[in-house]
């Protein structure tokens, strides 16, 4: 399989799966997208995230229970997995690489 | 999808998602997503309505249903597996490579049939031509007068007024010069701009020893700000100075070349100095003010005019303009009611019950119906061009309509043709909304190279059109607007054109396709005939109106004009310096031996400029007041432009008194009452020797003559009453006639003419005009539109033919086998073509029935805006029908003539 590269929605969903403790689904993680970034997200770009990524096997589900404050609907719960989990450590190294070869004092001279 | 029970009640029972977003989610969403997605958007919208309350969170829950109409979410794009679980990679969506196959199959049809593809690509191709340049033409009519960007808050005044003795009401936009300063005294905070103006006119601009006529506007300074006229040089004040002269830039490169022109020196008709003070952006053609070459203030108009000049308080003479720009915040029906009371408020007392005796009301003109509504009706605007630009806008809509008819008519007929892969396809698996799909990407594909080719058309042909329709059109190939409208047509003529073909081939049985016998019921091809009386509606209905349109110009052309207008120019008298030289120029003139005579007028030969009213007669009924044209004319005028003496005499210098007397029209004759005076009869009593009194009661003329109506204004109305007055010093000659000899040619005249101009009075423009050219654009209007109506015509004619001639092809090789079996049975070639052809000539006969009734209606209220009309005869209707008739059967018979001698060895052999 060609490497697959994930756009930054994919990753930052792809991070906040990673992030929680348990089995996630829909709501808690457009939450968290909006927590942490201070950027709205809609339903369905959420939606859409979730199963590209499940479809390219970064992520797995199962169906979850149903509470009265979702009409009785249930949910869906994704998981990383072990293929999620790797393709989110290349993501990181290869950003370290890039950050230490940065020269030093350059941001120094840009005055930051 | 699982319905929730009561003990799932969600807590806000209240709290409702929109019924039109959760069915509209519903409906669009793949089930096996459906109720993750919408159990998700529940919980977020009930934790909103606990944040941001109820309302909003419908809002936001709607707008959230709405994010998820993307193909991701769309069943049919994504394959569905049992399980409801998403899909591997190797199922993805099906759609592009299928697509790419359609279009390759269409591309091979197309090429495989080729005279089918030409067939249908022409005719869409010129259906969507004349629709894009008829689009076009309506852009530029709707949007006339737009480049002002207050277009929608400038106004002419008008004045209504009722006639109390002859009960005619009557409206007028020439204005008394004192209305101007009364509406600024009592009603300047309803506008930003009241501008007194006179009217658009020709002068010629003088500049050392360049001349040029050049159309200019004397108003008020505001007027370059009202109309937002892009300066060049100079800006809004430039009109301010009195000798101020602003130009268009072609009129100034005209004048200057590119040298600057701020501050040249300039004349205007060699007598009034001006400075230009600036220069603004030429103004459009499709504009009220296209024209205009220059603008100059008013002031300075009234300046160099006494006439005017005296008319400064006189509320007896209407002849000025006045434009006004309303507020931002004030709308035209406010100012309207409010500028109502005018008359009670603002005049003189015995002008305010002058005003009350005549109803005087005054109303407010906007500039965006200057051009569409610009006919009136007792004096109020009753439509116009409008009843144009929608008609042509239906016509445009037929021709396209009737090359779609014969994609659609093509298509099915040839659908027996493909029917056996349809049902192929359908017998493999494919689905009928797939089969659709391939249908409507054919003919998305045909119509598309259709645009291409109507791209080309239009290129062609526009300078043409624009030579007819009198207009200055080019295809906006840069604009963004332009292409999307084009995509926009390109998919409602695709859907157009392929909707009918693509749901009826794909509702074929493949069971009884591929059995081989297809044979559609008696009603079957129902929809196709209909198809094709539309078709032939619409063309006998063009035929017939384009006859009757130029019928009624020949009408009007054929109209005795009462003067002979073969050599005959007239050139305006607008420099001061003919002075005394006119009786020079005249024997000049005669020596050079090329002219017969030369005389003056006061009003051109094809127009009245003046009118006057408040004579009085012997007999006259004292309540009837209405006027008459005025002309003044010099002693051979008559002989001049050939006028037609009915009685009496002519003027003439062997009787000293003529300048008291006068020559009328047959019309005022008949007007005065004179014309059965002597105790009845038929007789015809010319009035001769009677008085008409003028209005100050005083002066009065005699009668010497009656002449044969001149026609001079509408050669569509009947001609106006007219007074000729003899002018023997000139006084009033405004325009110099020149008859050139029968004898000479006018290329060879018109130099020497100008030549003795020239050494006479060097100052003057040689500006010339052919009297019967001038008559002839009296004819433009009409003429237009029967070029363009002939235009369409011939289009839809051929059009319908074009599917015609595809359908006959197809019907023959139909039934290529009957044929066959008929003629072994011994039916002549003259049979078969009967039986071919029956068809088609019933469905010509039933759209005749409809066509005539539908352009007799439609001509009868168009002819009826003319007074002086043509008739709508029963040979109009034959010849059209007939034509009709005769065109269907050639296209026809050279299809049904080529099946009937098919050797029926051939056609019987396969069986």
């Amino acid at each position: 399989m060609k490497k697959t590269i994930l756009g930054e929605l994919e990753e930052l969903v792809l991070l906040v799966v990673a992030a929680s403790t348990e089995e996630v689904y829909g709501v808690p993680v457009m939450e968290q997208l909006q927590l942490q970034t201070g950027r709205s997200f809609t339903v369905s770009a959420v939606h859409t995230t979730l199963y590209r990524l499940e479809e390219k096997g970064f992520l797995s589900s199962s169906v979850g229970g149903a509470t009265t404050e979702r009409g009785g609907r249930r949910k869906r719960l994704f998981a990383l997995t072990a293929a999620g989990g790797r393709v989110l450590l290349e993501i990181q190294q290869m950003r370290n690489q890039l950050w230490q070869s940065i020269p030093e004092g350059k941001f120094d001279l840009l005055g930051l | 999808m699982k319905k929730q029970s009561n003990p799932n009640e969600p807590p806000h029972s209240d709290s409702r998602t929109p019924r039109w977003a959760d069915r509209l989610l519903e409906w669009f969403v793949a089930p096996h997503l459906l109720e993750y997605v919408q159990g998700d958007l529940q919980e977020v919208f009930h934790k909103r309505v606990e944040q941001v309350g109820l309302a909003r969170a419908r809002r936001e829950y709607g707008w959230a249903v709405l994010h998820c109409l993307t193909p991701f979410f769309h069943q049919s794009l994504r394959s569905v597996r049992a399980t409801g679980k998403p899909i591997s990679e190797h199922t993805q969506p099906a759609l592009p490579d299928m697509l790419r196959n359609y279009f390759k199959i269409a591309f091979r049809n197309l090429a495989k049939n080729k005279g089918y593809s030409f067939i249908n690509i022409s005719g869409l191709a010129m259906g969507m031509a004349v629709t894009m340049l008829i689009g076009l033409w309506m852009y530029d009519e709707l949007s006339f007068n737009q480049y002002h960007k207050n277009y929608d808050s400038i106004a002419q005044v008008r004045r209504l007024y009722t006639d109390p003795n002859i009960q005619k009401t009557d409206g007028t936009d020439a204005q008394q010069f004192p209305m101007g300063a009364a509406l600024k005294r009592h009603y300047h905070h309803y506008f930003k701009h009241i501008l007194m103006a006179w009217w658009v006119g020709e002068y010629t601009l003088s500049a050392e020893d360049k001349k040029m006529p050049k159309k200019g506007e004397f108003i008020e300074a505001g007027a370059l700000e009202m109309l937002s006229l892009k300066m060049v040089k100079g800006n809004y004040a430039s009109l301010k100075e009195l000798h101020s002269i602003v130009l268009s830039k072609s009129a100034s490169e005209a004048m200057f070349g590119q040298e600057d022109p701020i501050n040249k020196r300039l004349k205007i008709d060699n007598r009034i100095d001006v400075v230009v003070t600036g220069v603004y952006e030429d103004i459009p053609r499709n504009n009220r003010f296209g024209e205009v070459q220059f603008f100059s203030p008013w002031d300075l108009w009234v300046a160099s005019n006494d006439w005017i000049k005296q008319n400064e308080n006189d509320w007896g003479n209407s002849s000025f303009g006045i434009y006004v720009q309303l507020q931002p915040n004030v709308s035209l029906e406010t100012a309207n009611a409010r500028i109502n009371d005018f008359f009670q408020k603002s005049t003189p007392k015995e002008m305010a019950q002058r005003a009350a005796k005549y109803k005087y009301e005054v109303f407010l003109y906007p500039m965006k119906d200057w051009h569409l509504y610009s006919e009136f009706k007792n004096g109020r605007p009753a439509g116009g061009r409008i009843t144009f630009v929608w008609l042509f806008g239906v016509v445009g809509l037929f021709v396209l309509l009737l090359a779609c008819i014969n994609f659609m008519n093509l298509s099915t007929a040839r659908s027996e043709k493909r029917a056996k892969e349809i049902g192929i396809r359908k017998a493999i698996g494919s689905l009928k909304t797939q089969l659709i799909q391939q249908f409507l990407s054919e003919s998305f594909l045909v119509v598309v190279l259709s645009f291409v080719v109507s791209l080309v058309l239009i290129s062609l042909t526009l300078s043409w059109f624009n030579q007819v329709a009198d207009k200055e059109l080019s295809l906006p190939v840069e604009s963004l607007p332009f292409w999307l409208i084009s995509l926009a047509f390109i998919a409602v003529t695709a859907f157009l054109a392929g909707a009918y073909p693509a749901f009826y081939l794909s509702a074929f049985q493949p069971v009884k396709v591929l059995k081989g016998t297809i044979r559609l019921g008696r009603f079957a091809a129902l929809p196709r005939k209909i198809l094709v009386v539309v078709q032939f509606v619409v063309s006998i209905v063009l035929i017939i109106g384009t006859i009757v349109v130029y019928k009624q110009i020949q009408f009007a052309q054929d109209r005795p004009v009462g003067y002979n207008r073969e050599g005959l120019i007239t050139i305006p008298k607008n420099d001061p310096n003919y002075g005394g030289k006119l009786d020079v120029l005249r024997n000049e003139l005669l020596n050079t031996g090329m002219v017969a005579g030369m005389e003056l007028s006061s009003s051109p030969l094809t127009a009245v400029w003046n009118n006057m009213g408040g004579f009085s007669w012997k007999g006259k009924d004292p309540e009837v007041a209405d006027d008459f044209a005025i002309t003044d004319v010099s002693y051979g005028f008559g002989k001049v432009v050939g006028w037609q003496l009915l009685a009496g005499r002519d003027f003439s210098k062997s009787f000293a008194t003529d300048s008291t007397k006068m020559i009328i029209n047959e019309s005022a004759a008949n007007y005065l009452g004179l014309k059965n005076r002597n105790g009845g009869g038929a007789a015809f009593r010319p009035p001769i020797g009677e008085f008409i009194t003028f209005y100050d009661g005083k002066t009065s003329r005699q009668i010497i003559g009656v002449i044969k109506d001149m026609v001079r204004n509408s050669p569509y109305e009947p001609e106006k009453r007219a007074f000729f007055f003899l002018d023997a010093n000139y006084a009033a000659a405004s325009q110099i006639d020149i008859k050139i000899k029968p004898t000479v040619s006018a290329n060879e005249a018109l130099p020497k003419i100008e030549a003795v101009f020239k050494k006479v009075v060097p100052s003057a423009a040689f500006d010339y005009k052919f009297v019967d050219e001038e008559y002839a654009k009296k004819f433009s209007n009409e003429e237009r539109i029967s070029k363009l109506a002939s235009f369409f015509a011939t289009l839809a004619i051929f059009i319908s033919c074009l599917g015609l001639f595809g359908l006959a092809s197809f019907i023959a090789e139909q039934r290529t086998k009957e044929i066959g079996v008929r003629k072994v049975l011994g039916a002549s070639v003259l049979n078969l073509w009967g039986l071919l052809a029956k068809d088609f000539v019933f469905l010509v006969v039933i759209a005749l029935g409809v066509a005539i009734p539908t352009a007799w209606y439609f001509l009868t209220g168009w002819l009826g805006n003319y007074t002086y009309r043509t008739d709508i005869s029963w040979w109009i209707f034959a010849v059209s029908g007939a034509g009709a008739l005769l065109i269907t059967l050639l296209t026809v018979s050279f299809q049904s003539i080529k099946a009937a001698l098919i050797n029926p060895v051939n056609s019987l052999r396969s069986e």
